[in-house]
């Protein structure tokens, strides 16, 4: 298959198999015929709020032609990978996940990429297809050329330039490549570069792959004046929150929350840190604002991790069985269902409105700032700071340790990984990358113990609320225990992975990497803030 | 994947005429089907406008030193493809013979196809041969089309005897009556008696109508060209039955 983009002009001289076959001229014995009517063709292009699919060189698209609809997965180079054809009474209501999507070869290939995110419509078009047939000389098909002149209709409406399609008839590629050769040689006509989603995307103004707010694409030169810089990033973290905060409301799933949470968390943290570099008291107004934010989203939050988590606690049950933990199970839903609407009501609530407003407003106004400190002066003193406490509160940790001390440890880690990812772009990008996948690694058991820390403290609570409801019986109770059992011999095993973790952290050729991250700006390191 | 071959030892009975629209009728139901073109007189090939030509003739194909995939063609029709006839098949028969095991070796060509088709269709040359030994063992179907005479009755019990003494896998076989001119009455009595009184005969007969002539000159099956017409129709009638003698689900 070959796909060809047209500029406006000679989109215009495509509008009818005549002009088509005039305008496209063949030779060698070969003809253009009339592929028949016009067909309308209703395309929904779905992909995961982040990209997942096109992030993998994937196209899902759900296109709707004489009554029938069918979805389409498509690679790279556009070749189909997957179809199914959708049944009138059971096409998806978007967005949905993909659990919910006709079992087959296209749920199994989509599945593994977009994970627990759901399918949403990225752009809505209308096309009519115009077909016409390439004959050669005994009057056999040989490809098929469909002229498609496409409307998008949302996120917002344009029309977009005509695309053509050549598609071979199975057997006959050789010739197919000789009238792709012709088509090429018209003026105002070339291959097609990418998908025809970026080319509906882009007569709207968007780009395919664009996530609002991350922040290591965020991009800053070392000698920026550092209140301008940090008030680049924090609106890049204000970008992120607000771009979640709709699919948090419609609980399109439950990745929304977290990343909603990533970016308040990320912002509270680079008021503590770094907030004394901005104008003066401009960030102290707003960290009470941020901790409302942070509170209101905690118990969805935590619950969301408990259903997630909860197939796997039923696989490991040993003595329950499954079956027992469903009151349990049903009372998780019913608790997130009440907490949720609490957090909707606050995320829709004027409060909000006015957190995001004033503090967009703040930051747009730190446009003139001293050059002095720079940025790469306030990155390098932050991150050496971060990375001195990170490995004094890890030093102090010994086997008599209360939990406490490994979560403060926990949160020394996030802010310092915080830091390095904010100020990314001012170092190498594979220095940056070692650095965070060392700290990542002490993270990830940091982050085993504490969740289940939380989750057994939790678990607790809820089998007392339970009985206190005398709603469920002894059963649920002992399987219960049994899960609490599971998440204690979960954190005894990442206490025990601990130690190798930090010694791996805290060797020097690791806080070598992380020291020399900073020191290769060539900027002396001051304490910036 | 289900193979039908349209078998008969005499020529001229509508064997091609049955491959090309029951083939056609099927991938209209939306299977996805092969017609394998097995006469060296290229018949199935023209009416589909395809060269009767493989690269490396019919000794590649049989040797295997050519894949049969990458000698499929497309029809004009959306899920129907052709692997062409070609003037060496007039030899597969001495090919078969230097082969290992050659009454399986057309359903051992056949077995990777298994993914990528729902239904095969065997269009055979009018002989008694090895290529038709191979033949009847890759099928799981084989539809015998008879001109209604005593004669083609009696070669139908000589063809079912024959499968009969199969080892192993043996074809169902579905007799039908093909170019039956009511005018006649004995085509009008044997036509009419035989179906009933015999299992292996289908209910549908294909007449003798001037539409199906009409094939060669449209180059296209008449189920194709004429949906409407009385031949399209009992072509419809015949693919019914045949699918469900072969037990194509979906």
């Amino acid at each position: 298959m070959r796909e060809f983009a047209l500029d406006g002009e000679s989109s215009r001289d495509l509008d009818a198999p005549a002009s088509v076959a005039s305008s496209l001229p063949l030779d060698g014995g070969l003809s253009w015929a009339n592929g028949g009517r016009a067909k309308a063709r209703r395309r929904i292009w779905l992909d995961t709020f982040d990209w997942r699919l096109y992030r993998a060189g994937l196209t899902l698209e759900q296109a709707a032609c004489n009554g029938r609809t069918e979805l389409l997965l498509t690679g790279r180079d556009g070749d189909l990978l997957a179809r199914e054809v959708l049944a009138a009474d059971r096409e998806p209501r978007w967005p949905c996940l993909v659990s919910e999507l006709p079992a087959g070869p296209l749920r199994e290939l989509v599945e593994p990429v977009t994970g627990i995110r759901a399918l949403s419509p990225v752009v809505r078009a209308t096309s009519k297809v115009m077909q016409l047939r390439a004959l050669n000389d005994d009057a056999k098909t040989v490809a098929t050329l469909d002229v498609d002149r496409m409307s998008v209709t949302f996120p917002a409406r344009a029309a977009a330039p005509a695309r053509l399609t050549l598609t071979p008839v199975r057997g006959y590629a050789g010739v197919t490549e000789r009238i792709s050769f012709a088509i090429t040689g018209v003026p105002g006509i070339s291959a097609a570069r990418g998908p025809a989603l970026e080319t509906a995307l882009a007569v709207v103004g968007l780009r395919a792959g664009h996530l609002p707010g991350k922040a290591t694409e965020v991009q800053l030169s070392p000698a920026m004046p550092a209140a301008v810089a940090l008030a680049t990033v924090l609106r890049a973290l204000l970008d992120a929150l607000e771009a979640n905060v709709p699919g948090t409301i419609r609980d399109i799933d439950t990745e929304f929350l977290h990343d909603l949470r990533i970016a308040v968390r990320r912002t509270r943290s680079a008021i503590k840190l770094c907030g004394r570099a901005l104008p003066d008291g401009l960030a102290s107004d707003f960290k009470a604002e941020f901790r409302w934010l942070g509170d209101l989203t905690t118990p969805t939050r935590d619950l969301d991790v408990y259903l997630l988590s909860y197939p796997l606690m039923t696989a490991g049950l040993a003595a329950a069985s499954p079956a027992d933990l469903s009151p349990f199970h049903d009372y998780l839903v019913r608790s997130r269902t009440a907490q949720y609407r609490r957090l909707a009501a606050g995320l829709r609530s004027a409060r909000l409105g006015e957190l995001t407003t004033r503090w967009r407003t703040a930051l747009e106004g730190v446009r003139q700032a001293r050059k002095r400190p720079t940025v790469a002066q306030l990155a390098a003193g932050r991150i050496g700071a971060a990375q001195r406490k990170a490995l004094q509160a890890g030093r102090l940790i010994s086997a008599a340790s209360p939990p406490e001390s490994l979560h403060e440890l926990r949160k020394r880690c996030k802010e310092l990984r915080y830091l390095v990812e904010m100020f990314g772009s001012l170092y190498d990008p594979a220095q940056r990358r070692q650095a965070v996948r060392e700290l990542k690694a002490l993270q990830d058991c940091l982050g085993v113990f504490q969740d289940a820390e939380v989750q057994r403290t939790e678990i607790r609570a809820f089998a007392r609320q339970l009985l206190a409801e005398r709603s469920v019986p002894a059963e649920t109770l002992l399987a219960m225990g049994e899960i609490a059992a599971g998440l204690a011999v979960a954190q005894r095993e990442a206490r025990h992975e601990f130690d190798s973790r930090f010694a791996d952290f805290a060797s020097p050729a690791s806080q070598a990497r992380l020291t020399g991250l900073t020191t290769t700006t060539g900027l002396t390191r001051t304490a910036g803030a | 994947m289900k193979v039908f071959a349209t078998y008969n030892i005499k020529g001229g009975v509508g064997k091609t005429a049955t491959a090309v629209n029951l083939g056609y009728l099927a991938a209209r139901d939306g299977y996805r089907v092969l017609l394998w073109d097995l006469d060296p007189q290229g018949a199935a090939s023209y009416l589909f406008r395809i060269k009767p030509r493989v690269k490396g003739g019919g000794k590649a194909l049989i040797r295997g030193t050519r894949s049969i995939d990458s000698a499929i063609k497309g029809t004009d029709f959306g899920g129907l493809d052709l692997l062409p006839a070609d003037f060496t098949y007039r030899n597969l028969d001495l090919l078969l013979d230097s082969a290992k095991r050659p009454a399986e070796r057309l359903a051992a060509l056949l077995a990777p196809l298994e993914a990528d088709y729902d239904a095969v269709f065997l269009d055979c040359p009018p002989s008694i041969s090895l290529l038709s030994e191979s033949v009847l063992h890759a099928a799981d179907l084989l539809l015998v089309p008879l001109i209604p005479t005593t004669l083609s009755v009696r070669t139908l019990d000589q063809l079912t005897e024959f499968v009969g003494g199969f080892n192993g896998h043996r074809p169902d076989v579905l007799a039908f009556f093909s170019m039956v001119d009511r005018r006649k009455r004995l085509h009008r009595e044997i036509a009419t008696d035989l179906p009933a009184e015999r299992p292996d005969f289908a209910a549908t007969l294909i007449p003798a109508l001037s539409v199906i002539e009409q094939m060669s000159v449209q180059r296209a099956p008449v189920t194709a060209f004429s949906p409407r017409s009385q031949a399209a129709r009992q072509y419809g009638r015949l693919w019914q039955e045949a699918r469900e003698r072969a037990g194509l689900t979906g």
